[in-house]
C-alpha cells in the first residue's frame, strides 16, 4: 500500500505530466510565418502549460471534494469547524504571486524579443513628412528604419485595405513582400479604427484615424496568408480581409517591376 | 448556537442607536464623491487633450482672466456666507440665516451672470475646436452645478420661514446638504479655474 | 395590508397589494424590489439569450444569410449590452443585494427605500427603450463598446438610444451603490461588527466601491459622445482633431471594474452558498474580505488591457500587464479557500452546490486564459477575436450566470416557502454545463486560428467548429426548459421547505419563509458568528 504522500506526489506529478504531454503535442496554433511567429508560440506553450496544471489541479480538488467529502445517506451533522490556516493561506498568496511574476517577466522578455519595448513616438523622418507625429506599433525592428528599403503605405477604409508601393507609384490590393526581409508598413485609416491582423504572423495593429503608425515584421515563409481586419468598423467588417503573398526575393522583385509605374521603369 | 438573543444584551436595541440621522449625510457624500469622479473623467479627459493633441495654428486663445478671477471670489465669499447661514440658525436666529442665505443665492446668481458674459464674449463657439469644446463642457457642466445649488438654497431659503417652515436648528439635515453640496461646487470651481484657466 | 411602522428604523410599505400582485406594483420593500430585480432581470435574460441564439444561426454557415450584415451588428450590440447592464449587473447586485442586505446588517430595509424604488423603476424603461430603438430606426451597431469614429458615423438615433439608455442604467447602479454602501456601514444592528457580517456583504461593498468611483466617469464619457452625435463636437472625432483613444481610456475606465462589478457580488454569493451546503465554516474569512478589497484596488488600475493594440506607449502596456496579471492573486484566495471550505466538510450534493462547483471550474478556466490575455505580446494576436469572447463567456456565464442559477436554487425556499424541485435541478445543471463548455471552449480554436469577433461572414475553415459552438447554444437554450418548468410547478405546488430547509445561520434564515414584511416578528437577532458550523449544535 501507497502511503497517503506518496499518493500526493503521484497525482501531481501525473497532472504536471499530462500538461506538458498536451502543451507540447496539441497545436492550437495557425502556421508559424514571421520571425515573431516561433518566440510567440514559445510563450503561447508555457502559458498553456501553465494553465492547464492549475486548471486540471484545480477541477480534480473540486471533482474529488464533492464525492470524497458527499454527505452519505443517513448521516448528521457537521464538517469539522476549521476556519482557516494561516500558512496554507500564505503558500496560496506566495505561489500565485510567484508564477505571476515570473510570467509577467517572461512575457516581457518575449515582449523585447518581438521588438515591442521600442520608443512609440518618433520623428519618422526615413517616412517623408517630418512634421506628422507617427506611431510606432507592436513592432520588432530595433534597426535604423530609415535602412529598410520595403516601404509600404497601407491605408485602411470601409471596408478595404489599399497598399501603396511609394517606390513604385502604384497601389496594390493585394500585399506582397519578399522572404526573410524586414518590411515596414505605414498604416492610416480613413475614416473609423479598423485593425491589421495577420494570424500567421502573430501581429495586430489598430489603424486609428488621425494617428498614422509604423509597424515592422518580418516573414519567413513563403505562401499566401490572410489579413484580417479586427476591430469591428461597419456592416462588411467581417468582409474586410486582403491577402498578403510573401515569395522568394525574385518573384517579388518581377511582380514589382511589372506593376510599377511606366515612367519608373528603366 | 452562534445566534445571541438580542434580549439578553444591553443597549442592542434597534432603535435609539444615536446614529440614525447621519446615514443621510453619509449617503450624501457619497453621491458626491461619484459627482466628482465625473468631474474627474472630463478633467482627465482635458489634461490628455492637452498633452496629446496640439491645437491647429491660430485656435489658441489666451483667456481673459478678470471674469473667471471674479468668479472665483464670487463663490469663495458666497462658501462663506453660507457657513453664516449655518452657524445662526444654530443659534435659532432664522431671520439672520434667511439673511445669509440670500445673499448666498445673490452671490451664486452673480456668478452665473458673470458666467454667461463670458459665453457671450469667448472668441470661440462650441464647435470650433477641440479646447473650445472642452471648454464649455466642463464649465457648462459645473455651471449646471451651480444653477441647481442655487435653486436648492432658494428653497432652504423658502423652508427656513420663521416659524412653520420645515428647517430649524431641530432638522438641520436639508441644510446641512444643501451647503456640503454647495462646498462642493464651490471646490470644483477652484480645481476647475487652475487647471483651465492658470495651467 | 397595514404594517406596523416604527419610525426611527427604516419604514417599510404602509399598504401593498396582497399576494403575487405586490410583486408587480410599485413598493418600498426591499424584499419586493429584490424579486422585481431578478424577475425583470431574468426576463431580459430571454431576451438577450435570444439575441445570442440569432448569432449562433448566423454563424452557422460562414456567409451573411440568416440576417443582414447591419442588423447582426445591431444584434450583437444589442445582446452585449442587455447582458451586461441589465441582466448581470442588476441581478448580481439589485436583486440578492436588496434582498440581503438588510437581513445580514440586521435592519429592516435599505438606507433609502425611496431612492432604492426608483434606481429599480428606471430599469424597465430604459431597457424597453433600448429594445423599441430596434423597430424604430434601427438600434446602436458599434458594439457594447460603441467606439468612435464608429459610433458617430452610424446610424445616429439608435446610438442616441443607446447612450440614453446605458446613462439610465449607469444612474440606477448609482444610487444603488450609494444605498448599499449606506446601508452596510450605517444600518448595522448595534452590537454587529464589520468583521462579522457575511461575506456576501464584504463583496457588496467593495462592488459598491467600484460603482460608485467609476460609473459616473462613463456617464461624463457618454455624454461627451452624445454632443460628438448631435451638436457636432469633435471630442472623439479625429476629422475636428479630436482623440479616440481618449475615449477608450475613459470607457474602460469604467468598464474594466464593470467586470467586477458583475463577479464580487457572485463571489459574495458563492460564500454564501457553499458553507452552508458544505456544512463547515467559510475558510480564511479575513483573506476574503483583503482579497476583495485588493481585487478593488487592483481592479480600478487595469483598463488598459483592453487596449494594448491602440497605440499605447511601451511602459503602459508593461504597467498594466504586470497589474493586470496580479489580479490573480487575490482571485486565487477566494478560489482555494472555497475548495478549502469543501474539504472534509459533509457536503450534500444538490442543485445549488453542482451550479457553484460548476461556477469554480468554469471561472477558473476564463481566468487563467484572461491572465493569458494579460501578457501584452500574447494578447496582440488574440486581441478582438473569438479568443476573448471565450474568454469573457467562461467568466460571465460560467461565472456569474452559474452562480445566479445556484443562488436561485439556494433562496427559493427563503423567497417563496417551497422547495425546487432537485431532478429537475439537477437535468437543469448537466444540460447547462454540457451546453456551456460545447459552446464557449471551442471558441478559444477559433480565435487562435484567424476567426475576428464581430463577424457575420468568416473563412468556411472554420464552420465546422462554429456548428459545434452553435450546437452548445442550443443546448443552453432547451437548458432553460427544465428551469422555467421547475419554477412554475414549484410555486404552485411545490414540496413545504419550512423556514430553515438548509439549517443555515446567516439571518436571512432566522426568520419564517417568506419573510414577514418587518424581516423579522419582534427584534432582529443578533449574529455574530454567520459561519459558525461544525461547533457543537447539529
Ligand atoms: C465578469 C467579468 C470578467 C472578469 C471577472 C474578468 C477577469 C479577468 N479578465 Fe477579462 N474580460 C471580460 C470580462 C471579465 N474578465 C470581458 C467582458 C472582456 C471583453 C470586453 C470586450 O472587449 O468586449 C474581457 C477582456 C479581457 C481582456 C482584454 C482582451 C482583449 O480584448 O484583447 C483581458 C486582458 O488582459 C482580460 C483579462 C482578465 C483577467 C486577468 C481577469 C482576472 O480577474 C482573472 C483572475 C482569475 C483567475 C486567474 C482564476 C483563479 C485563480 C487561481 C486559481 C490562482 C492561480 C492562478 C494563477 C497563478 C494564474 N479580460
Ligand atoms: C454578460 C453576459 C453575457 C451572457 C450571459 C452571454 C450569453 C451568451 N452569449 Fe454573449 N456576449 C456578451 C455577454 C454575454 N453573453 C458580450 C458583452 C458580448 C460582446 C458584444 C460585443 O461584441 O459588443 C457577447 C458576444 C457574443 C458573441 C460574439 C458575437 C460576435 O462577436 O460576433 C457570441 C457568439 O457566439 C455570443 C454568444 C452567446 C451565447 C450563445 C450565450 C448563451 O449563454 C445564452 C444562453 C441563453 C439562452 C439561449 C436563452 C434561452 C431562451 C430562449 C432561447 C428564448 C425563449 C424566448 C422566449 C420565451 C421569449 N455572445
Ligand atoms: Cu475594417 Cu473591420
Ligand atoms: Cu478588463
Amino acid at each position: 500500500m501507497l502511503s497517503k504522500s506518496s499518493y500526493l506526489i503521484f497525482i501531481i506529478s501525473g497532472v504536471i505530466g499530462i500538461s506538458f504531454w498536451i502543451g507540447f503535442n496539441v497545436n492550437l496554433l495557425p502556421t508559424e510565418a514571421s520571425i515573431n511567429a516561433p518566440i510567440y508560440d514559445e510563450l503561447f506553450k508555457i502559458l498553456f502549460i501553465i494553465g492547464l496544471i492549475l486548471f486540471i489541479g484545480m477541477s480534480l480538488l473540486v471533482v474529488y471534494s464533492l464525492i470524497k467529502f458527499r454527505k452519505r445517506k443517513g448521516q448528521i451533522g457537521d464538517g469539522i469547524a476549521l476556519e482557516g490556516n494561516l500558512k496554507l493561506e500564505i503558500i496560496w498568496t506566495v505561489i500565485p504571486s510567484i508564477i505571476v511574476l515570473l510570467v509577467g517577466l517572461y512575457s516581457y522578455n518575449i515582449y523585447d524579443r518581438m521588438g515591442g519595448m521600442n520608443e512609440l513616438n518618433h520623428d519618422h523622418s526615413a517616412m517623408g513628412n517630418n512634421s506628422e507625429k507617427i506611431w510606432a506599433g507592436i513592432s520588432q525592428s530595433n534597426n535604423n528604419l530609415s535602412l529598410i528599403d520595403t516601404n509600404i503605405e497601407v491605408s485602411a477604409m470601409q471596408f478595404a485595405f489599399l497598399f501603396n508601393y511609394p517606390k513604385g507609384d502604384f497601389i496594390s490590393g493585394e500585399l506582397h513582400v519578399p522572404v526573410n526581409k524586414e518590411i515596414s508598413v505605414k498604416m492610416e485609416s480613413k475614416d473609423v479604427i479598423h485593425a491589421f491582423w495577420i494570424p500567421e504572423f502573430r501581429i495586430k495593429q489598430d489603424i486609428i484615424p488621425g494617428q498614422p503608425t509604423v509597424l515592422n515584421f518580418t516573414p519567413t515563409k513563403v505562401g499566401k496568408y490572410p489579413i484580417i481586419c479586427a476591430e469591428l468598423c461597419g456592416p462588411y467588417h467581417g468582409g474586410m480581409r486582403a491577402s498578403i503573398i510573401v515569395e522568394e526575393q525574385s518573384d517579388y522583385e518581377n511582380w514589382f517591376n511589372q506593376n510599377k509605374k511606366d515612367e519608373l521603369k528603366a | 448556537m452562534t445566534t445571541i438573543n438580542p434580549k439578553k444584551l444591553e443597549n442592542s436595541s434597534n432603535e435609539d442607536n444615536g446614529h440614525h440621522e447621519d446615514f443621510r449625510l453619509f449617503g450624501l457624500i457619497t453621491f458626491l464623491i461619484a459627482d466628482g469622479m465625473t468631474f474627474a473623467g472630463f478633467f482627465a479627459a482635458y489634461l490628455t487633450y492637452k498633452a496629446v493633441n496640439p491645437l491647429p495654428d491660430g485656435a489658441i486663445y489666451e483667456l481673459e482672466l478678470p471674469i473667471p478671477t471674479i468668479n472665483t471670489i464670487l463663490l469663495l465669499v458666497s462658501s462663506a456666507t453660507f457657513h453664516k447661514a449655518g452657524k445662526a440658525l444654530l443659534k435659532k436666529n432664522n431671520v439672520e440665516s434667511q439673511k445669509w442665505l440670500l445673499i448666498t443665492a445673490v452671490l451664486g446668481i452673480s456668478f452665473l451672470i458673470c458666467q454667461l458674459f463670458e459665453y457671450f464674449h469667448l472668441p470661440f463657439g462650441l464647435t470650433d475646436n477641440l479646447f473650445a469644446s472642452t471648454f464649455y463642457a466642463l464649465t457648462g457642466f459645473h455651471g449646471l452645478h451651480v444653477t441647481l445649488g442655487t435653486l436648492m438654497i432658494l428653497i432652504i431659503l423658502w423652508q427656513t420661514r420663521i416659524e412653520g417652515g420645515r428647517i430649524s436648528y431641530k432638522n438641520m439635515f436639508p441644510f446641512e446638504a444643501v451647503e456640503l453640496y454647495w462646498h462642493f461646487v464651490d471646490g470644483i470651481w477652484v480645481i476647475l479655474f487652475i487647471i483651465l484657466y492658470l495651467l | 395590508m397595514t404594517i406596523l411602522i416604527d419610525k426611527k428604523n427604516q419604514v417599510t410599505e404602509k399598504i401593498q397589494p396582497k399576494g403575487f400582485l405586490r410583486y408587480f406594483s410599485f413598493s418600498l420593500d426591499h424584499k419586493v424590489i429584490g424579486i422585481q430585480y431578478l424577475v425583470c432581470g431574468f426576463l431580459f435574460y430571454l431576451v438577450g439569450g435570444t439575441l445570442a441564439s440569432a448569432i449562433r444561426i448566423e454563424l452557422t454557415s460562414p456567409m451573411s444569410d440568416f440576417m443582414p450584415r447591419d442588423v447582426y451588428n445591431q444584434v450583437l450590440t444589442l445582446h452585449g449590452t442587455i447582458m451586461i447592464f441589465l441582466w448581470i449587473v442588476p441581478v448580481v447586485n439589485g436583486a440578492f443585494g436588496n434582498y440581503l442586505i438588510p437581513f445580514y446588517v440586521g435592519a429592516r430595509d435599505m438606507a433609502f427605500p425611496r431612492l432604492n424604488a426608483v434606481a429599480f423603476w428606471l430599469i424597465p424603461p430604459s431597457g424597453l427603450m433600448l429594445i423599441t430603438s430596434y423597430f424604430i430606426d434601427g438600434a446602436a451597431q458599434a458594439g457594447w463598446t460603441a467606439y468612435p469614429p464608429l459610433s458617430i458615423t452610424t446610424p445616429q438615433s439608435g446610438q442616441i438610444v443607446w447612450i440614453l439608455s446605458v446613462l439610465l442604467l449607469g444612474g440606477s447602479s448609482i444610487f444603488g451603490g450609494i444605498n448599499f454602501i449606506a446601508t452596510i456601514l450605517k444600518l448595522r444592528r448595534p452590537g454587529l461588527k464589520l468583521m462579522q457580517l457575511p461575506m456576501y456583504c464584504w463583496a457588496m461593498l467593495g462592488t459598491s466601491i467600484l460603482v460608485v468611483l467609476s460609473t459616473p466617469v462613463l456617464a461624463g464619457t457618454l455624454i461627451l459622445l452624445s454632443f460628438d452625435i448631435v451638436a457636432n463636437t469633435g471630442f472623439f472625432n479625429p476629422v475636428l482633431g479630436g482623440n479616440v483613444v481618449v475615449y477608450q481610456h475613459l470607457f474602460w475606465f469604467y468598464s474594466h471594474p464593470a467586470v467586477y462589478i458583475m463577479v464580487l457580488p457572485a463571489f459574495g454569493l458563492v460564500s454564501e452558498i457553499l458553507p452552508i451546503h458544505c456544512r463547515k465554516p467559510l475558510f480564511g474569512y479575513k483573506t476574503m474580505v483583503f482579497s476583495i478589497m485588493g481585487i478593488v484596488v487592483l481592479g480600478l488600475v487595469v483598463w488598459a488591457h483592453h487596449m494594448f493594440t491602440s497605440g499605447t506607449p511601451p511602459w503602459m502596456r508593461l504597467f498594466f500587464t504586470i497589474a493586470t496579471a496580479f489580479i490573480a492573486v487575490p482571485t486565487g484566495i477566494k478560489f482555494f479557500n472555497w475548495v478549502a471550505t469543501m474539504w472534509g466538510g459533509k457536503i450534500s450534493i444538490n442543485s445549488a452546490m453542482l451550479f457553484s462547483c460548476g461556477f469554480i471550474i468554469n471561472f477558473v478556466f476564463g481566468g487563467i486564459t484572461g491572465v493569458a490575455l494579460a501578457q501584452v505580446p500574447f494578447d496582440i494576436h488574440v486581441h478582438d477575436t473569438y479568443f476573448v469572447v471565450a474568454h469573457f463567456h467562461y467568466i460571465v456565464y460560467g461565472g456569474s450566470v452559474f452562480v445566479i442559477f445556484s443562488s436561485i436554487y439556494h433562496w427559493f425556499p427563503k423567497v417563496t416557502g417551497k422547495l425546487l424541485d432537485e431532478k429537475l435541478g439537477i437535468l437543469h445543471f448537466a444540460l447547462t454545463f454540457i451546453g456551456f463548455n460545447l459552446c464557449f471552449a471551442p471558441q478559444h480554436w477559433l480565435g487562435l486560428n484567424g476567426m475576428p469577433r464581430r463577424v457575420a461572414e468568416y473563412d468556411p475553415q472554420f464552420q465546422f467548429v462554429n456548428q459545434i459552438s452553435s450546437l452548445g447554444a442550443l443546448f443552453m437554450a432547451i437548458s432553460t426548459i427544465p428551469f422555467l418548468i421547475n419554477i412554475f410547478l414549484s410555486v404552485k405546488n411545490g414540496k413545504k421547505a419550512g423556514d430553515n430547509p438548509w439549517k443555515a445561520l446567516t439571518p436571512e434564515w432566522l426568520t419564517s419563509s417568506p419573510p414577514p414584511v418587518e424581516n423579522w416578528k419582534g427584534e432582529a437577532p443578533l449574529v455574530t458568528e454567520p459561519y459558525g458550523y461544525g461547533s457543537d449544535n447539529y
